[in-house]
């Protein structure tokens, strides 16, 4: 084959390829707010469980950002989210965080109920109002017990698990 | 019984070693090489455009099959809409790498392996070192540097065509509504993921192209044949090998970079 | 560095290889002058090949040493060995042409790889060397597409486009008929004149060996067992250069043999 001919398909290869290696990396990887300028906020969970580093953020149901780290304050033994937030988006001081899930068993998220304080969170300010992760296990074992339809009966813990 | 295990196990660590100082060797002969350019770019056609049919229908298929699988599982639970995540995190982590690298070892590592091993056996390797040309710089540099940077791509065009397979099974053929199943990907992909997968991609390269290279270029080393019979057996010893060593090393790379 | 040492360009002392227990050279010892043309006759599996390829350093020997221009040629030397291979050649028996290079990048090979000439450069003399081999028409035919004869020209070519000092040639003739064999010494005869290279030959073939060369010498058992020109080696009552020379009286002896009924005598000396 001619060299111009093979330089012509390699080329069209690598162009190829790495449009692909940018499509991974910038919009899968780093997710569809990579580029613009965020700040960060902290959210206090008595139970994050479930939630990762990288579980969306949204407000009324529109991804706004990820959750960044999650750690454990050492004095309460509470759950601290840091979530990175696009910076158009201001949120008020009397925002609420909640932990939700799409779907039965889906992806956990945080969902930022705006509040309706003149005051704006700052960069590294924290959000105190805030509803755990619902505890699944429990929930699925009264589902498969059937005690919830049991509505007059007091909920009870299957006793085998 | 004690002692064949410990001659194997010193032949194979011998093996080891050869192949590690084989891969250094033509790393170390790069500078020696002169107009590696233009080989690096001939290695990129048989490894790179060569193989991107292959890469990129079994891509397709594998996205299709994981999205209808997937769909018909997840259904089950009334969570269709993790979907996206199902297809987009195996994709990503495992099969792209994976799949992609066994597609090239197919491809071009066999080629390879039986192009050296043919060098080989005419003596055209001899004749490069009578020349004074390393032949490690000279065949294998090339094909080892094209590697490190094709293996990624094929990669990444084996998850983007996937992603897209699995969409139009579970849009397309099932209902599910795109954006979903779009988001879903978008929400599921970490660069953690990504990075897992690109280190994984480069590793296979490395190993299943040297690995094939050492092969065909030991073909007259081989202990049971001579001639053609030689090349034929380096050929599927560096093919078998190869494979498995993909999937040992995508075990190890998983458990070293696996996260919460 | 014109000839300081007697115009000896190559000198072998006393080289030994062993393959296992099968001893293939056992203190094989050579000397070509420069400019000369010289052959090295054997049987086959006389150890012709792993002689020349010892000398061309393919094969490292058990002992011995390799003087090339005076310098002495030792494994742990790169300097020499590299001195060495920039002006020497090498054909080897089945041409060993690269076979996914067109002929031309085959010849440009060596060039591109060992000196540090320009593309047009490199272009130039390639082509130039394909145009004295009579092979300028076939510049971008690959080898396989090309004829036996062609083949063994073309890497001619490809060993003389670095206007090497000395060409080592391991059994140029091989499996040719009596006129292609003549074709091919004839070929190198004349180049080795025209190029001013050194030629050293290891083959099986008397007649067209002993018309070419300026010296000849005889390896049997790992031994070099005669040494000498061409009218010597005619001359000599050696029973091993006899029974090598005047193998097709030989034949007629034995068949004389088996016509009249005996079994014939199958002794090689």
């Amino acid at each position: 084959m001619k060299q111009s001919k093979l330089e012509l398909f390699v080329g069209g290869f690598v162009l190829l390829g790495i449009a692909a290696v940018i499509y991974l990396t910038i919009k899968l990887g780093a997710g569809s707010i990579v580029g613009g300028d965020t700040y960060v906020i902290e959210a206090r969970f008595t139970n994050a469980g479930g939630l990762n580093a990288g579980s969306s953020v949204l407000v009324a149901g529109v991804p706004v950002g990820r959750v960044e780290e999650i750690r454990v304050d050492e004095k309460d033994y509470s759950a601290i989210a840091t979530l990175r937030v696009d910076s158009g988006l201001r949120l008020p001081t009397d925002s609420m965080a909640s932990i939700k899930t799409t779907g039965l068993i889906g992806d956990k998220f945080v969902a930022l109920a705006p509040g309706a304080d003149d005051t704006w969170l700052e960069s590294g300010a924290r959000i105190t109002m805030t509803e755990s992760a619902v505890d699944l296990e429990s929930l699925i074992g009264k589902m498969a017990f059937g005690s919830v339809e049991t509505e007059d009966s007091p909920v009870e813990t299957p006793p085998n698990l | 019984m004690v002692r064949a295990t410990g001659k194997y196990t010193l032949g194979l660590v011998q093996e080891l070693g050869d192949f590690a100082l084989f891969t250094a060797r033509s790393f170390a002969d790069v500078p020696k090489s002169r107009r590696l350019g233009r080989r690096v770019v001939r290695a990129f056609f048989e490894q790179g455009v060569r193989c991107l049919p292959v890469v990129m229908i079994v891509g397709m298929f594998t996205g299709l099959v994981l999205g209808l699988q997937g769909y018909y599982v997840l259904n089950k639970f009334g969570s269709e809409g993790l979907l996206g995540t199902l297809v987009s995190l195996s994709l990503v982590r495992e099969m792209g790498p994976v799949l992609a690298a066994l597609m090239l070892v197919g491809q071009a590592g066999s080629a390879l392996a039986a192009e050296i091993g043919i060098q080989r056996n005419s003596e055209q390797i001899a004749a490069l070192e009578m020349m004074g040309v390393s032949s490690h710089g000279y065949l294998v540099a090339p094909r080892l540097i094209a590697a490190l940077i094709v293996f990624p791509m094929q990669a990444a065009i084996f998850v983007s065509v996937g992603l897209w397979g699995g969409s139009l099974s579970g849009s397309l053929l099932l209902g599910l509504e795109p954006g979903i199943y779009w988001s879903a990907v978008e929400r599921a992909v970490q660069s953690n993921d990504v990075i897992e997968c690109f280190v994984k991609a480069t590793t296979f390269g490395l190993l299943t192209t040297g690995l094939c290279a050492y092969y065909g270029f030991n073909a007259h080393r081989s202990p049971s044949a001579t001639g053609a019979r030689a090349v034929s057996a380096a050929t599927t010893h560096a093919v078998v090998l190869s494979s498995i060593m993909v999937l040992a090393a995508d075990y190890v790379i998983t458990s070293f970079l696996v996260r919460t | 560095m014109s000839a300081p040492h007697d115009g000896l360009l190559l000198e072998v002392e006393g080289l030994r290889k062993r393959f296992g227990e099968n001893v293939v050279l056992d203190g094989t010892s050579l000397r070509v002058k420069r400019g000369s043309l010289v052959t090295v006759l054997g049987r086959s599996g006389s150890g012709k090949s792993v002689f020349l390829k010892c000398l061309g350093g393919v094969v490292r020997p058990d002992e011995g040493t390799i003087r090339f221009d005076g310098r002495e040629q030792r494994p742990e030397d790169r300097a020499a060995r590299a001195d060495f291979r920039s002006r020497c050649s090498f054909l080897f028996q089945g041409n060993a042409l690269f076979d996914s290079l067109t002929a031309l990048e085959n010849v440009a090979l060596p060039l591109e790889q060992t000196t540090d000439l320009k593309d047009r450069e490199i272009r130039e003399r390639s082509l130039e060397a394909l145009k004295q081999l009579e092979l300028e028409k076939h510049q971008d035919r690959y080898p396989g597409q090309l004829s036996g004869g062609m083949q063994k020209r073309l890497a001619l070519a490809r060993a003389i486009v670095t206007r090497p000092e000395l060409v080592l040639f391991d059994e140029p003739t091989a499996g040719l008929d009596p006129l292609r064999r003549n074709a091919v010494f004839a070929m190198i005869a004349t180049y080795q004149r025209q190029f001013h290279f050194t030629a050293l030959v290891v083959t099986h073939d008397v007649p067209e060996a002993l018309a070419a060369s300026d010296h000849v010498a005889l390896l049997d058992n790992g031994k070099m067992c005669f040494e000498g020109t061409p009218q010597d080696f005619a001359a000599s009552e050696n029973s091993v250069v006899r029974g090598f020379r005047d193998s097709a009286s030989v034949l007629g002896t034995m068949l004389a043999e088996i016509r009249r009924g005996e079994a014939p005598s199958t002794d090689e000396s």
